[in-house]
């Protein structure tokens, strides 16, 4: 049993020094230019002729553009993009996906891939039986496909890699840590997966053995053990069979564990110190 | 205190985890995150200390001030406990207040803990009253871990430092699946159903029990909880005092930072 109490001022508030390098990084009133021919990006406004920046963050050129990119904001979707988000709200034929975004993100019915093929129409039934497939505070893996023109995210799961997610942690950091790259999907060789989503939701599980080609990325592969964990009821993951899946849970084992636990440790600690 | 959803395939990696003894960041069931505790913030009491655990941060308040002792007590000092909580998003800020304060007077009501008698000046009529007022300035556990009061007194003319080795801590033991877990991190009190708080001195007595939660707790798991809860409970004791006593070494020559850092 540790307990580890310390003097905050002992506490070593280390500067940091790459931040002189950083030369375009501005804060709130900054005059970025006094050249009159840039045109105001987001982030900017313009008094007396210079522009100054409305928010503290780094300063972006685009020929003629000068923007300014928050670092602190929520999370603005590009189409493309790679999300882990948690389902907030079902029905209506689409769920409603929590992002960190401005407004709530939706997963259309439509934009998800059914057991039993993907091409079926999508019937009252399949309305029905929204829930059973996803339902509120599940975590799934998404792409976005549109952006409405409120802001708002079209996400879907058309691919067999994403999908809700099974056993693991989630770890929330600032979106605009995370750089967009070309694959946000890593499996590391210490035997977790990591999903670096673009809103800031990291995911950290370990690596599945093999992937079902079927039913694109929705049956779990969890085990059942025994009537064990009948006592936990509001957890009935033993008794609650599926209708349509197979839902079993293995354990995760001790050594996967700790894997995920010392990575979780790096993501916090790398993006408390915004690096990332 | 906001609630936050788990998916089902979450909480069971949690509940899997505590009964492996390894939970979600490492730590094993009777692990505390990082503390930290700066006293002497506030220049106007007597004493004042300002904790943090993780992400939930206390500033506490002590002063001492000469009132009407209680009238079954007339040679016995009394203790008052208010509370301040900024109004954060999510019900709950009332509650936790009432909380903390009915938890901190139950635990030093025992005789043993904080020697009330030192405390009369003229007996039964003047004594001094110990005013407690905790702040919640950040909330990210929703239970207070490790709250311990500070004497320091600062009065030039009547200097009398008040005995705290043994006042108690008051221990959060929260139940998850078939094990209990000190220091429940936000993820892990989604999945648990009962919670235990326990105040405890330095030499393992208990002083007062609390349970809350809407799970039902069996008597055995119960007996269990208390044993962990006293171990914890020194262990904490012990560090805290001696964090306190070198704290109090460096004494004048300690930077007031005040508390907004």
């Amino acid at each position: 049993m540790a307990v580890d109490i310390r003097i905050s001022t002992a506490r070593n508030y280390a500067k940091p020094d790459h931040s002189e390098s950083i030369a375009n990084l501005v804060t709130p009133g900054d005059v970025i230019t006094s050249d009159q021919g840039f045109m105001r990006g987001h982030g900017t406004f313009m008094e007396e002729g210079k522009h100054h920046a409305s928010v503290a963050g780094i300063v972006q050129r685009v020929n003629k553009l000068i923007c300014v990119t928050p670092i602190k904001t929520r999370y603005n979707g590009e189409v493309g993009d790679i999300i882990v988000g948690r389902i907030l709200e079902v029905g209506m034929k689409r769920w409603k996906v929590d992002t960190h975004s401005k407004l709530d993100s939706l997963l259309m019915l439509s934009s998800v891939n059914l057991p039993g093929g993907e091409l079926r129409r999508r019937s009252e039934e399949d309305e029905k039986l929204m829930r059973h497939y996803l339902k509120e505070g599940d975590l799934i893996s998404a792409e976005v496909q549109s952006v409405f023109s409120d802001g708002s995210l079209s996400l879907h799961t058309r691919s067999l890699k994403y999908g809700k997610l099974g056993q693991g942690c989630l770890y929330q950091v600032s979106p605009s840590l995370i750089k967009r790259r070309k694959t946000h999907f890593h499996n590391l060789p210490c035997g977790a997966t990591v999903i670096l989503g673009n809103n800031g939701y990291v995911w950290l599980s370990p690596t599945e053995g093999e992937v079902s080609e079927q039913t694109g990325g929705y049956e779990q592969h969890m085990e059942v053990g025994g009537r064990h964990y009948a006592a936990l009821n509001t957890y009935e993951l033993a008794c609650n069979i599926c209708l349509s899946f197979n839902k079993k849970i293995i354990p995760v084992s001790r050594a996967d564990r700790e894997v995920i636990a010392r990575l979780g440790n790096c993501v916090l600690a790398l993006a408390e110190h915004k690096m990332m | 205190m906001a609630d936050i959803h788990l998916s089902d395939a979450e909480k069971t990696f949690t509940i899997h985890g505590v009964q492996d003894n390894l939970r979600e960041d490492g730590r094993s069931c009777e692990d505390f995150r990082h503390m930290e505790i700066a006293t002497n913030v506030i220049s106007n009491t007597s004493g004042s200390a300002k904790v943090r655990l993780a992400n939930t941060e206390i500033l506490v308040g002590v002063k001492a001030e000469l009132g009407d002792p209680d009238p079954d007590k007339p040679d016995r000092g009394r203790l008052d406990s208010a509370n301040a909580t900024p109004e954060f998003e999510g019900r709950g800020g009332e509650e936790l207040a009432t909380e903390i304060s009915s938890m901190l007077a139950r635990a030093y009501q025992c005789p043993s803990c904080l020697d009330m008698r030192q405390l009369s000046v003229v007996q039964g009529k003047q004594c001094w009253v110990i005013y407690v007022d905790v702040l919640l300035l950040e909330c990210g556990v929703s239970q207070d871990e490790g709250h311990v009061e500070l004497e320091l007194s600062d009065d030039p003319f009547d200097v009398q430092r008040i005995d705290v080795t043994s006042a108690p801590c008051i221990v959060t033991l929260s139940k998850i699946g078939h094990s209990h877990i000190v220091d429940a991190s936000k993820k892990e009190e989604a999945c648990c159903l009962a919670r235990l708080m326990i105040g405890v001195t330095d030499n393992g007595t208990v002083t007062a029990m609390k349970k809350e939660g809407s799970g039902s707790l069996d008597t055995s798991s119960v007996d269990d909880m208390l044993e962990t809860g006293k171990r914890v409970g020194q262990g904490l004791n012990k560090s805290l005092m001696e964090v306190l006593i070198s704290d109090d070494k460096t004494g004048r020559k300690k930077y007031l930072t005040g508390f907004l850092r």
